[in-house]
């Protein structure tokens, strides 16, 4: 269900989707937001209540003016959850919404309950850089988020409008989302996590695409690295893309994570 | 009308099938494309062409800022400006000019201007544009989405640097100061003009018009496409009910003048493939970083000057249509005039940004395109726009008061030797290395 959520007295105005019921689980996209088509939220929804928030930028939520970098950014997913209700969660966070979800935890401990970071963001290292998302052609893109760039999901993610006013409207929305998503991500990746990530006390699962090329598996270490109570699951026949890519083995793992 | 003899400075000796073998003259380009010794050459010939068109009369002399590029190798192009301010007299220094939000702190760019007008004896033109997103986000990497905020933050900072008697402190968001206070102070009071060069963003007309700056634009497709531009800047200075002046506008355009029609397309048509094929070959993923453009900008339309759509625009044209497009005005003394009158009036444009040295031009060449434009077409057009004042261009001492440099005489000062001092010093140090 989508809904309209009004919060810091207007100042921001975000769209929700909710779905199923159970204990709360936020979901946190990536930087290309929710699809209108992510079918992983809906399985999810059999054993919680999944809320996924479009961030300021994406979507029909406004206020992206009011959000300069990453700490801003956990901190409106704080007052999010204050204004709805919500004292901890269940964080799930799919790149760089992985990369929020565990600024969240970091920033205030009792706010997940358990956290799930997939394909995320945060980190750098010097031997394995980050291919630049913002530099990728579109011709380019698929073979980065995806396993299988031929597949019907991808080959329709990477579909272009043929109509003009069509193809303008999706270059502004794509202009917009990324504007937002360069705020954490330009032009390197690390925006000090790893200073921070000590402080995250819920039991966290590392989630990755064996074929991420996006974010190259190597990445998963560093977050164990820096974690207290983290452990990782490849997930194969995957990439960047994984909760799109293989949704049931993906809500599987979320699942016996969460539910273990 | 005014004219300003505008240099970009690019590396001449780009190899053949550039454009296939390598995927952009920008910010990725490989290094070792670059000779220090060849570029040793080329900085010292566009030197000696900028004091030329400083000899011919030109009124400014323009160069600009980019980075990690061979279209324009100045990446601080204050420092072309402080060896013009010593060889040349007559001409304006048109810094056009320092990408203002990528100095921290941005008086840095407050001073450079202020030393290159009190040392040229206020012949500066103090340029402030945003920079290209190749230059800005990629290069230098500012994240797209504040670039501009940054930018007017730097500005307001610099006006306030320039023009404040006092000390100050300046809590910015990007930028936080507890003594602001300028030495020098530019020679100009209160400051140098303004011009802010721009490649079509619409926020950049408001900005201008509230100023009471000029606007450059600097268009590579020529005065028929720059039309359109140029329109939406007037019809917001209408709006606003500002003065139409044409002085308040300055155009970018490539001119090339021969003894004949012919002549001009076997001189200068391999130059201007050079430049369109291989100075012009930005990688589309670097020509507009998400968040550079507003979508006000995109919405209104304006294309982007580089990357895939610019470069397919230009696909298979041929020196003909590079003519009738107006990408060059070129041609016979006679042609040059009329074309450039009728593209200046059509553009109601006052301060023209004349491109005479173009990608792989030799300096011969630059010479005779700039002597038959100083001799055969620009007294014909000083008279266009009667009535309009000029508010925008420097206003220098009198020659009468202006410091001169001292005359050069290497022969001076001979040692007990015979020696010159210059020749002792480099036998002393021959000698120091020998005995290493």
């Amino acid at each position: 269900m989508k809904t309209i959520q009004k919060i810091r007295d207007g100042k921001f105005s975000v769209e929700l989707h909710t779905f199923g019921s159970g204990d709360p689980l936020l979901y946190l996209h990536g930087a290309g937001g929710l699809l209108g088509i992510d079918p992983f939220l809906e399985e999810l929804g059999k054993n919680f209540k999944v809320i996924a928030p479009h961030l300021p930028g994406f979507g029909e939520s406004t206020g992206g003016d009011q959000i300069d970098d990453v700490i801003d950014a956990a901190l409106f997913y704080h007052q999010l959850m204050d204004e709805l209700g919500i004292d901890s969660a269940h964080l799930v966070g799919h790149s760089i919404g992985g990369m929020l979800a565990a600024e969240v935890a970091a920033l205030d401990v009792h706010r997940a309950k358990k956290l799930v970071l997939v394909g995320a963001a945060g980190f750098w290292i010097d031997e394995t850089p980050i291919p630049d998302f913002f530099a990728l052609d579109l011709s380019e893109l698929g073979s980065y988020l995806f396993h299988d760039p031929k597949s019907a999901f991808a080959q329709m993610f990477l579909a272009v409008p043929q109509d003009m006013n069509a193809l303008a409207d999706m270059y502004v929305e794509r202009v917009k989302r990324l504007s937002m998503a360069s705020k954490f991500l330009w032009p390197i990746p690390d925006r000090g996590l790893k200073k921070r990530a000590y402080r995250i006390a819920a039991p966290t699962l590392v989630l990755w695409g064996s074929s991420d090329r996006l974010i190259p598996p190597v990445y998963a270490n560093e977050f164990t690295k820096h974690i207290k109570h983290a452990k990782v699951q490849m997930i194969d026949a995957a990439g960047h893309m994984l909760p799109y890519e293989q949704p049931d083995a993906f809500c599987k793992a979320v699942t016996g994570f969460l539910k273990g | 009308m005014k004219f300003t003899w505008f240099h970009l400075m690019p590396y001449r000796y780009l190899p053949e099938g550039f454009k296939d073998k390598y995927r952009s003259v920008w910010v990725d380009i490989p290094r070792d494309l670059y000779d220090p010794k060849v570029g040793h050459r080329l900085y010292n010939d566009y030197l000696d062409q900028l004091e030329f068109a400083d000899q011919m009369g030109f009124d400014g002399l323009g160069v600009n800022e980019h980075h990690q590029n061979a279209y324009g190798l100045m990446p601080s192009p204050n420092i072309m400006g402080a060896a013009m301010a010593r060889r040349t007299r007559h001409a304006n220094l048109v810094i056009l000019g320092n990408s203002i939000a990528l100095y921290n702190p941005p008086v840095r760019v407050a001073e450079e201007f202020a030393m290159l007008d009190v040392i040229s004896g206020g012949r500066l033109v103090a340029g402030f544009p945003v920079g290209t997103s190749m230059d800005t986000n990629f290069c230098y990497g500012e994240v797209p989405a504040t670039l501009r905020e940054k930018y007017y933050e730097a500005h307001d900072l610099i006006i306030k640097a320039w023009t404040e008697p006092d000390v100050f402190a300046f809590n910015g968001k990007y930028t936080k100061l507890r003594y602001v206070n300028l030495w020098p102070k530019p020679l100009q009071q209160p400051h140098p003009p303004i011009w802010i060069p721009g490649g079509g963003s619409v926020e950049t007309w408001d900005f201008v018009a509230e100023h009471d700056y000029q606007y450059s634009f600097l268009s590579y497709f020529g005065y028929i496409a720059g039309k359109k531009v140029a329109d939406g800047y007037w019809n917001v200075m209408a709006k606003k009910g500002k003065e139409l002046n044409p002085y308040s506008l300055g155009f970018a355009q490539v001119v090339a003048v021969a003894d004949t029609d012919e002549e001009a397309e076997r001189l200068y048509a391999p130059h201007m493939d050079y430049f369109y094929n291989r100075c012009l070959h930005v990688y589309n993923g670097f020509a507009d970083a998400p968040g550079y453009r507003t979508v006000s900008t995109i919405r209104a339309g304006v294309l982007a000057q580089v990357g895939k759509e610019a470069a397919l625009r230009r696909e298979g044209l041929t020196w003909k249509d590079f003519v009738n497009e107006g990408y060059v005005i070129a041609g016979s003394p006679k042609t040059v005039r009329e074309r450039l009158t009728h593209a200046m009036k059509s553009l109601n444009c006052g301060h023209l940004m004349i491109l005479q040295q173009i990608g792989s031009m030799p300096p011969e060449l630059v010479r005779k395109n700039t002597e038959l434009f100083a001799r055969e077409v620009m007294p014909h057009m000083r008279g266009m726009w009667p009535g309009f004042v000029d508010k925008w261009s420097p206003n220098p001492l009198p020659e009468s008061e202006r410091a001169m440099p001292a005359p050069i005489n290497f022969t001076r000062k001979p040692t007990t030797n015979g020696k010159t001092a210059h020749a002792a010093a480099a036998a002393t140090a021959a000698e120091s290395r020998s005995a290493k």
